[in-house]
């Protein structure tokens, strides 16, 4: 769990960024934990006075979420049911954010890498199981690499705003998943649900042995590990890190930072489009207009929420998950409305954007610095 | 990893026996000692006051919530992922619900069937018609209503008030159920002028707003003066055709208030009378029939009461061709008839009664409307 995103954070003192008695670098580990959890406390709480402000006990609401997500088995079950799309949507836009590139269309990719792996086992039939769900997973990261690293490649080459081409993309993409499977792909049986083609049984992915849950889980799981190392311990990621931190310096550094943009946006789209295919393999059966499920745009909130960091993704996605799983009960038992969770998600995001500024500014060590310089 | 999955794990064996308790409990209660308490679950896609397709379902609940011995739960907005599965689940587990209601068409498949797998012990009733006796499980049901007959009645209406001769369809997707409710209109307005034509437009999803938006303002600047659709809220549609002096037909639920001068009829679900029967019959220790289906004459649809708006001459072949449809076999699809690309539907003399499968692959749109599937 490193918080060094960032070359740029503290004063240039000819000092290597992880030596260990760099001054600023503790506070520095302490500060990743202390502040995006201060700031969920902050987000709670402040929930928690908007519910007192509509006549209802957060307590019952924070047991209610907890019982529901967290609290049984089943709760479990559905918590980590939930995570596993979230997970892969979260590296969509938390790699692209760590060459500073806020990309926030991955339902884009999602959708798109659906159809690709519904396309696939429609037309490549009888290959076998792990033939069948490799070609599928390669389909689909193909098709999300391609619309995602698109938007890299475009931030590079013409100069356009990535945050808007991928969201617009996004739209794009769902009009684009609606023609294909209403039209060239549609199972001709599926009447008045336009879908592709059932796939054959050996094509769908199973769950997890004794567990309710399938294997999407551990795919992305490794997903954010195998992120994790890339970003942080090597030297693609190191390039990748740099162009984040200062895009003038890569390029006097010699980077070749069109490539890193497009290549680091593609690998973003390919997990996204991995997702799709889960979803496709595991859930659905076939390729339809269920795939925008909205996971692209949750996954957002979850890589801002742990920071852009790859392995703090997983609890987050843990976490949202389970207000996602509880929200049934909330509704169900304490009468709010579906968007109570909604804006209990939207209040911890601010909240944890306004956190953001605060980077670099509470640490004991700064303060000293600034104390001593007057 | 296994910080998560340890505590779980064992919590799954103490899960696995709530859940066999749960079912043992719901096995036991099919016998009348139900009668203590029955839970029913409602499912909706969308927000229940929608004024249209969710709105429709969750007036059939509140019908049901006033009965007694029977606790209704409710969820809406619950997307057609594993989070439609989950929330099943959660209803049966925490709330012990043994009467399940998942009312999106989109439900059915795979997500019905995956639940009804491992909870023999609940009854699922499903809005759509899909259930197979050969292909689906006997505690799984399915209901559908003749709804294309109230477009017809809707045309009747409009074919009264339209002024250019030129009436308009916002639609979601070209699919059966849609393309039948359009021909319908269609048809039943030129049962009064064979000059009448309907232009219709597809927005390509069920909910989308702003293109529902679009099309209606598109159809008034073509000089439409009724305008109907089919989407999953009409609110939209109904408000901006007003606004632009249009007469409106409503779909789904009763939209009388939102344009209170403008609304002549609308084709209406009245779930009400479908869910209460059905809970009866479990209340009484019966079954359901797997497989429902009603009209008009069974009290599965019913038409809003006729606005200001209509004329004297309009109210009297109204209620003159709504008691011939009451009668039964009435057919509004009858030779000879073409669609609108010249190609034979019916043959003078053939007719297709509204329960008529051949009816539920449709894919035409009769001679007379303005548009195209693709």
């Amino acid at each position: 769990m490193t918080a060094h995103s960032n070359v740029s954070a503290g004063p240039m003192k000819g000092v290597p960024a992880r030596a260990a008695r760099a001054p600023g670098h503790l506070d520095r580990q302490i500060e990743a934990f202390a502040l995006p959890l201060g700031a969920l406390a902050v987000g709670l709480a402040l929930f928690a006075l908007f519910l007192m402000m509509v006549g209802k006990s957060p307590a019952e609401f924070y047991g209610l979420v907890f019982k529901a997500g967290f609290g049984t088995a089943f709760s479990w079950e559905n918590t980590l049911a939930r995570t596993s799309p979230l997970l892969l949507a979260a590296l969509c836009v938390a790699i692209p954010a760590r060459l500073g590139l806020v990309v926030i269309g991955g339902e884009g990719a999602i959708v798109l890498g659906g159809v690709a792996a519904g396309a696939f086992g429609m037309h490549m039939t009888g290959l076998g199981s792990t033939l069948g769900i490799v070609g599928m997973a390669v389909s689909a990261m193909c098709v999300g690499g391609v619309w995602i690293g698109m938007v890299g490649a475009l931030r590079y080459k013409r100069g356009v705003n990535e945050t808007i081409s991928s969201l617009l993309l996004a739209y794009i993409a769902i009009a684009l998943m609606n023609h294909l499977v209403e039209g060239p792909l549609r199972d001709p049986a599926s009447l008045n649900k336009p879908s592709t083609a059932p796939l054959e049984a050996a094509y769908r992915i199973g769950t997890i042995p004794g567990w309710d849950i399938h294997w999407g889980l551990v795919v992305g799981i490794l997903a954010c590990i195998f992120s994790f190392v890339l970003i942080e311990r090597t030297t693609w990621g190191f390039s990748a890190r740099i162009v984040g931190g200062n895009i003038r310096a890569a390029q006097i550094q010699g980077l070749p930072v069109g490539w890193l943009m497009a290549g680091f946006c593609a690998l973003a789209g390919g997990f996204a489009g991995l997702a799709g295919m889960l979803e496709v393999s595991a859930v659905h059966g076939s390729a339809n207009g269920s795939l925008a499920g909205g996971y692209g745009f949750t996954g957002i909130l979850i890589a801002f929420l742990a920071r852009h960091n790859m392995l703090a993704i997983i609890p987050v996605a843990v976490l949202l998950a389970g207000f996602e799983a509880s929200s049934g009960l909330i509704q169900r038992r304490m009468d709010l409305p579906d968007a109570t969770i909604l804006v209990l998600q939207g209040i911890v995001f601010i909240s944890i954007l306004i956190s953001e500024t605060f980077t670099g500014r509470l640490s004991f060590s700064s303060l000293m610095r600034k104390q001593s310089h007057g | 990893m296994s910080m998560i999955l340890h505590p779980s794990r064992r919590g799954f064996i103490k899960g696995a026996a709530a859940l066999a308790g749960v079912s043992a409990l719901s096995g036991f209660s099919a016998v009348p000692a139900y009668a203590a308490g029955l839970t029913v679950g409602f499912i909706y896609v969308g927000a229940k006051d929608d004024f249209g397709y969710n709105q429709a379902h969750a007036e059939g609940a509140a019908a049901v919530k006033a009965m007694d011995s029977v606790t209704v739960i409710e969820e809406e907005n619950v997307p057609e992922t594993v989070d439609c599965q989950k929330t099943m689940e959660s209803m049966i587990n925490f709330d012990g619900a043994s009467l399940l209601f998942p009312t999106s068409f989109g439900y059915f498949d795979p997500h019905i069937l995956e639940v009804a797998a491992k909870q023999p012990g609940v009854r699922f009733q499903h809005a759509g018609g899909m259930w197979n006796a050969d292909k689906h499980p006997a505690h799984v049901g399915s209901y559908f209503g003749y709804i294309g007959m109230g477009q017809y009645l809707n045309g009747i209406a409009a074919a009264h008030a339209t002024k250019t001769k030129k009436i308009g369809f916002v639609a979601a997707k070209p699919i059966p159920q849609v393309l039948l409710n359009i021909n319908s209109f269609l048809l039943g307005a030129r049962s009064v002028d064979p000059e009448i034509t309907c232009q219709v437009i597809f927005t390509g999803e069920w909910s989308l707003a702003v293109k529902e938006a679009e099309a209606t303002n598109a159809l008034a600047d073509q000089g439409v003066d009724v305008i109907t659709c089919h989407v999953d809220g009409p609110k939209v549609v109904i408000e901006t055709a007003a606004g632009r002096g249009a007469f409106v037909c409503g779909y789904h639920a009763d939209q009388t208030a939102l344009a209170p001068e403008k609304y002549l009829t609308g084709a209406e679900w009245n779930w009400a009378k479908v869910y209460t029967d059905m809970v009866k019959t479990t209340l009484d220790g019966g079954m359901i029939d797997n497989f429902v289906r009603g009209g008009l004459a069974e009290g599965f649809i019913k038409m809003s009461p006729l606005g200001p708006a209509v004329p004297e001459a309009g109210r009297n072949q109204f209620e003159a061709v709504k008691a011939e449809i009451l009668k039964g076999g009435f057919a509004a699809i009858k030779g000879p008839l073409k669609d609108n690309g010249g190609n034979v539907i019916a043959e003078a003399g053939q007719s297709f009664v509204e329960t008529d499968v051949a009816l539920e692959s449709m894919n035409y749109l009769v001679e007379g409307v303005v548009g195209s599937l693709s």
